[in-house]
């Protein structure tokens, strides 16, 4: 994947400031996880592959030994249940999938026991621990390798679910779910992956639970969540030359979710588009406008428009994948429905 | 085998209060007071009590919904466990859990799953943890023989003997899962057949017969405590009462009411009973002073969830995520 610089509008420090790659940012909170905590370890198939899972965890096993960087077993289930053990018996365990789909195979470990330890003896004890996957997307990665499954993951109460959009968030949300004392789930897009970004080389974390206005304006608010922040800015830009001033807000987490954050944008523009790489049906868009709906009728000049996958698996073939996901035009077009033109 | 007094007496009390204890919880639940779903383990106790005979406060263990025993003979409070199954603020899991999700950290007892096979991989992790820890507690999960066929079973055995991990898989074998008898679901004598025994320790045991389970779970944990690795016992014994809910399910027609009888007959309690008697190792009035005390124990138990608060309609939404 070529490198890109890091659109100048997600830049969170000064240009004098240290830039790293979007992996790199995340192997950085890892290894300074591990460096300064000694319950943490990292687990995952192909954690300490010369690769390193796409960077984010290479040369982690060398630094800090194999007994706390290592490689798994293919049994998902089973290895979620023993970073659950693990975590009652007090340590952090971070479990890395390369593939957001093999997320299902956990599901009754991180759902009906992760999501509900804490609860179901009322806070006795808690399960800190952090499940990173990640959604692939390209060269006919298809249905089982590309899933956006933010949608079904952001339903459980007990499990937190986070979607870093900038280099920053994905070490700082990182390092946020290691610190936290319960079950969090980061969605990683692998789209995120060719850029880079501002990132202090100090310990810092973003707070699970807080979005953020990457753009401020006036006319429509634009809410998006990981790699559709970006399409969500760039179609931003175009739409700025037309004389349309969007509001770009990354959702940065969608449970808990920043209500609060989305309808003070909407007050301010009457106007929303809610954008995610997930399908459309019972996801985070459908979520987003139904928050709308519900606390923010008063505010809506127009209908909410969601852009989101189309409610289909994801084809392999180039020409069926460029039909399928959604990006910047999609946006603009689906903002021009709402606003007025300007000029 | 020579085994302390005072631990011939211990185990004999621990399954003679899970006995009593379940007899009172069935007795009472016609009145519609413990709204959960109870699963008794009548004519099972020597596996608990002879498992945990051999346990430390600090060896963690996880069970399932059919844990009253293994919670009880474990040292998790009493008052807290009846006053959970009466859904009281008061409970183990203040009202959240109910018969099904029993823990007290104080006694080790970490938690239990409604999920077949859900403890598995946990005690599985538990115990990476502590031997990453450096400690040599050994952590236990109990489970049916319907665990055996979940997939999760064979990836948490697998990874405890890759790792070498100080844990011990305690099937009790009570041939039934809800109305499915065993032969049913799995083929073979052994429902954990083709471990390399350099790998895992294995046994097979009579479940009811408390002496024998005490002496195997004794070499299963030395196997584990000195980390040479997990091992697996497999206790043979017969659920006496339906999957769920109080009294006989003989009249269903899905199992031979003579089996039944059968079972009953060979009572883990009662035979052990004959033999303290018979061995002279305490004296009939004794005995009888065990139980009275039991009943004493147990009528406070319930006095004390009767009269402990429900929780509040407004507590709804506590306890979904940790500070």
């Amino acid at each position: 994947m070529p490198e890109v610089r890091e659109l100048e509008w997600l830049r969170e420090s000064k240009p004098s400031e240290r830039m790293l790659g979007y992996p790199q940012a995340i192997c950085e909170a890892l290894d300074q996880a591990l460096a300064l905590d000694p319950r943490v370890f990292v687990m995952g198939q192909g954690v300490d592959d010369p690769g390193g899972m796409f960077g984010t965890t290479k040369g982690l096993h060398n630094t800090h030994g194999a007994a706390r960087c290592f490689d798994t077993p293919l049994a998902e289930a089973s290895m979620t249940g023993v970073a659950i053990g693990a975590a009652l018996g007090g340590m952090r365990p971070v479990y890395m999938h390369n593939r957001s789909d093999f997320l299902f195979l956990t599901l009754d470990q991180l759902v009906n026991h992760a999501s509900k330890w804490h609860y179901m003896f009322a806070g006795a004890v808690s399960v800190p621990i952090v499940v990173w996957a990640c959604i692939g997307r390209g060269w006919g990665s298809g249905a089982q390798h590309s899933q956006a499954l933010q949608g079904t993951m952001m339903q459980y109460p007990g499990l937190k679910v986070v979607m870093p959009s900038t280099a920053y968030d994905a070490k700082g949300l990182m390092l946020a779910a290691i610190a936290d004392n319960n079950p969090v789930l980061i969605l990683e897009h692998r789209h995120n992956f060719k850029y880079k970004g501002a990132v202090p080389e100090k310990v810092y974390t973003v707070p699970i639970g807080k979005g953020v206005v990457r753009r401020a304006g006036s006319d429509v608010t634009i809410a998006g969540i990981s790699n559709m922040v970006n399409e969500a800015l760039l179609a931003a830009k175009d739409l700025a030359a037309i004389g349309i001033d969007a509001e770009v807000v990354d959702l940065r987490s969608l449970r808990p979710l920043d209500e609060t954050l989305v309808l003070e944008s909407l007050r301010k523009t009457g106007r929303l588009v809610v954008t995610d790489s997930g399908w459309k049906t019972g996801g985070v868009a459908a979520e987003v406008a139904a928050i709308a709906a519900e606390k923010g009728l008063e505010f809506l000049k127009a209908p909410v428009r969601r852009v989101t996958c189309p409610d289909v698996p994801t084809p392999s073939g180039y020409t069926l994948e460029q039909a399928f996901y959604a990006a910047k035009d999609d946006i603009i077009e689906a903002v021009r429905t709402i606003v007025p033109p300007r000029r | 085998m020579n085994i302390p007094r005072e631990t011939l007496l211990s185990l004999y009390h621990d399954m003679l209060r899970t006995r009593r204890v379940e007899e009172s919880i069935e007795s009472l639940y016609h009145e519609d007071q413990m709204k959960t779903p109870i699963h008794l383990y009548i004519g099972q106790e020597a596996i608990a009590a002879g498992v945990c005979a051999h346990l430390r406060d600090d060896d963690p263990i996880f069970t399932t919904y059919r844990s009253h025993g293994q919670y009880l003979s474990k040292g998790g409070d009493l008052n807290s466990m009846i006053a959970e199954l009466h859904c009281k603020e008061t409970g183990c899991s203040k009202g959240r859990g109910g018969s099904m999700h029993l823990i007290d950290l104080s006694a080790g007892h970490y938690g239990s799953s409604a999920i077949v096979g859900g403890c598995l991989p946990i005690a599985t992790g538990m115990a990476f943890a502590k031997k990453a820890q450096g400690s040599d507690a050994v952590t236990v999960t109990f489970f049916g023989d319907g665990a055996t066929e979940e997939g999760i079973f064979y990836e948490s055995v697998n990874y405890a003997m890759l790792k070498k991990l100080p844990v011990v898989f305690v099937l009790e074998n009570n041939e039934w899962a809800v109305c499915s008898h065993v032969s049913t679901r799995k083929i073979g004598e052994n429902l954990f057949h083709g471990a390399d025994p350099e790998h895992l320790y294995t046994a097979k045991v009579d479940g009811n017969a408390v002496l024998d389970v005490y002496e195997e779970a004794g070499r299963a944990f030395a196997h584990a405590r000195s980390g040479k690795g997990p091992a697996f016992l497999e206790c043979m014994t017969y659920r006496i009462r339906g999957h769920a809910g109080s009294g006989s399910d003989a009249d269903l027609g899905y199992r031979s009411p003579e089996d039944i009888e059968v079972w009953a007959k060979r009572c883990p309690i009662r035979s052990f009973r004959a033999w303290l008697l018979r061995e002279e190792v305490e004296t009939p009035i004794e005995l009888e002073r065990m139980d009275a005390q039991i009943e004493t124990e147990i009528e406070n138990a319930f006095a004390f969830a009767t009269a402990s608060p429900l929780p509040k309609g407004e507590d709804l939404l506590l306890h979904i995520y940790g500070e």
